[in-house]
């Protein structure tokens, strides 16, 4: 299956003698490609000492602040907020995307309404009806169930969370729908075929084979809603930028607590990154012939083969 | 000999276009019954029917005596819950030309997907009863491999063990080494063979008429989604009696 390179037809038998020399040629010189980096690099440097050596702006307020206990609760609400809203938009979605590719009718254009609706208005505004809920009803009465006062129950971790949760389900609907439909027709018949119900051909076969699509979007999606969270502000939600702000406004070091602020995304993100990164390759089993290698696997490939020369980095990719 | 599957007229259209025209035939218990014709004469869209993967428009198809897809009850059709489908589905194996195993699942896993979960058989029993399977098609070794890392054959092969695994009376084989290397048509064809000595009831789309002749015990040649001429693989194939039968033989053979 190797794709010959050899055009001579002697040269097969006789490779193993008399290869020819291998090429030592002096590459060409990118003298622009030198010029480029210069000049980006001292855009960079130029950047950076703007911003060190800025008179407005304290850098040890900023390491001060960073582990501030007001900070740590803001970041830790923005997690819980953002987990959980994930978890609604996920399970919604997915209900959602099955109701939407149902064959009847009712259930499939409820679906696609749910979805227009909050695609459709913006998040900010969602949150406000939320939060001002207790204006239209002012007493929740869940006929046998429940009946409390409306702004007992709509507090402003509720308003944050079906803001976000409810919207996020509206954008994870068409993920999944689009996953599920990515996978072939031949698995369901075989499942059938096996005698296995609708219920278990989707929960066994056609799911886990969907994840595969649906896992990066859906990391995008979570990354989007954690840096989405800071709108929740708007309905008195103590999240990581709130929580920022009041001590920013109360100490007048404004812009080193949005900085704060700024690296808590920052840290928050790229790990969940990582995380995404390993789901994915949980799921790509079976579609690969051979996993990648994990970052870490190949650093430590990289150290022991050091001194060997340069060819074994160069396959991973 | 008993019956195993037995169609009356069964008739099949998309919409406007006719797929089946009636057919009519019985297949016995025991038998290798090869169904050959020329792509568009329904015969792969015929054996979709027997396990109800495709609906019939008119007609009736029993397997061993029992109606497939619908209950007759006072002189009424009355089509089966999803549930009631799936377990008329359970001992009919099917394998398909494009193999369609599960990529997500091992060859081993592939095999003891459906004992544990239509029959609840416990996962050591149905992961040893799936060693033994892949042993039989010759691929103990591959047992912990994904689908992706097997050649088109040996996946063809774990297809065949995973029907097996239910325990079918009846398998259905649509077009099984038409995806396949010419080179590794010959070992599921082994694998089939061996199945059929022991006394397998199958049914066979196939293009491969040194198979039908050699193993087939009844033949019938599909044109236009009716049976043009059926009997002996050997007699058909060697002296066709229809014009159109003697036009594609000459073609295929």
């Amino acid at each position: 299956m190797t794709p010959s390179t050899d055009k001579t037809p002697s040269a097969g038998a006789s490779v193993s003698k008399d290869a020819p020399e291998a090429i030592k040629a002096i590459p060409v010189r990118h003298y622009g490609r030198y010029v480029s980096a210069v000049v980006v690099l001292v855009l960079l440097a130029l950047l950076v000492r703007a911003f060190a050596t800025a008179e407005g702006l304290r850098w040890k307020a900023v390491g001060d602040f960073f582990f501030d206990d007001q900070i740590l609760e803001g970041v830790k609400n923005t997690l819980v907020v953002s987990v959980l809203a994930m978890l609604i938009g996920l399970v919604g979605g997915i209900v959602l995307a099955v109701m939407r590719m149902s064959k009847n009718p009712v259930t499939s254009s409820v679906a696609w309404g749910y979805i227009w609706f909050f695609r459709g208005t913006p998040v900010y505004v969602q949150l406000l009806l939320w939060f001002n809920l207790a204006l239209i009803f002012p007493i929740l009465d869940i006929m046998p169930i429940y009946k409390d006062e409306m702004t007992d129950v709509m507090t402003p971790f509720m308003a944050a969370l079906l803001g976000l949760g409810l919207n996020e389900a509206a954008y994870m609907a068409e993920i999944c729908r689009a996953g599920i439909q990515s996978v072939d027709e031949g698995q369901t018949e075989a499942s059938q075929a096996l005698g296995m119900t609708q219920g278990q051909n989707m929960r066994r076969i056609v799911l886990p084979q969907a994840m595969r699509v649906i896992v990066p979007p859906t990391g995008n999606e979570f990354i989007n809603l954690l840096k989405t969270s800071s709108l929740c502000s708007v309905v008195m939600y103590e999240e990581a930028l709130r929580k920022a702000q009041n001590i920013g406004n109360n100490s007048s070091a404004v812009v080193e607590l949005l900085l704060v602020a700024t690296v808590w995304y920052l840290v928050i993100t790229s790990v969940f990154s990582i995380g995404q990164y390993y789901l994915e390759r949980r799921y790509a089993r079976g579609s690969l012939r051979q996993l990648p290698d994990t970052p870490w696997q190949r650093v430590r490939k990289n150290l022991f083969s050091m001194g060997r020369g340069t060819g074994s980095g160069a396959q991973g990719a | 000999m008993s019956t195993m599957v037995k169609a009356e007229r069964v008739c099949k259209s998309y919409g406007s276009v006719e797929v089946l025209k009636g057919i009519d035939l019985e297949v016995n218990s025991g038998e290798v019954f090869c169904i050959v014709g020329p792509s568009g004469s329904g015969k792969s869209t015929f054996l979709r029917c027997i396990n109800h993967l495709e609906k019939i428009n008119a007609g009736r198809l029993y397997v061993d005596g029992t109606l497939v897809g619908y209950r007759e009850k006072g002189g009424k059709l009355y089509e089966l819950r999803d549930r009631e489908v799936a377990a008329q589905r359970r001992d009919i194996g099917m394998v398909f030309q494009r193999f369609n195993l599960f990529p997500h699942m091992t060859a081993v896993e592939n095999v003891m997907e459906a004992p544990v979960q239509v029959k609840r058989v416990p996962k050591a029993e149905a992961r040893k009863r799936a060693g033994e399977l892949l042993d039989r098609v010759g691929l103990a070794d591959k047992r912990d491999n994904y689908p992706a890392q097997l050649s088109g054959g040996q996946q063809q092969r774990v297809a065949i063990a995973r029907a097996l695994a239910m325990d079918p009376k009846l398998m259905l084989f649509d077009e099984p080494t038409s995806a396949l290397d010419p080179e590794l048509v010959g070992e599921v064809l082994d694998v089939m063979k061996a199945l059929a000595q022991d006394g397998m009831t199958m049914i066979v789309v196939t293009h491969e008429m040194g198979f039908a002749r050699e193993v087939g015990d009844s033949l019938v040649f599909m044109d236009g989604g009716v049976v043009v001429e059926s009997g002996n693989p050997r007699d058909v194939l060697t002296d066709p009696q229809h014009e159109r039968t003697k036009l594609f033989l000459s073609k295929v053979l």
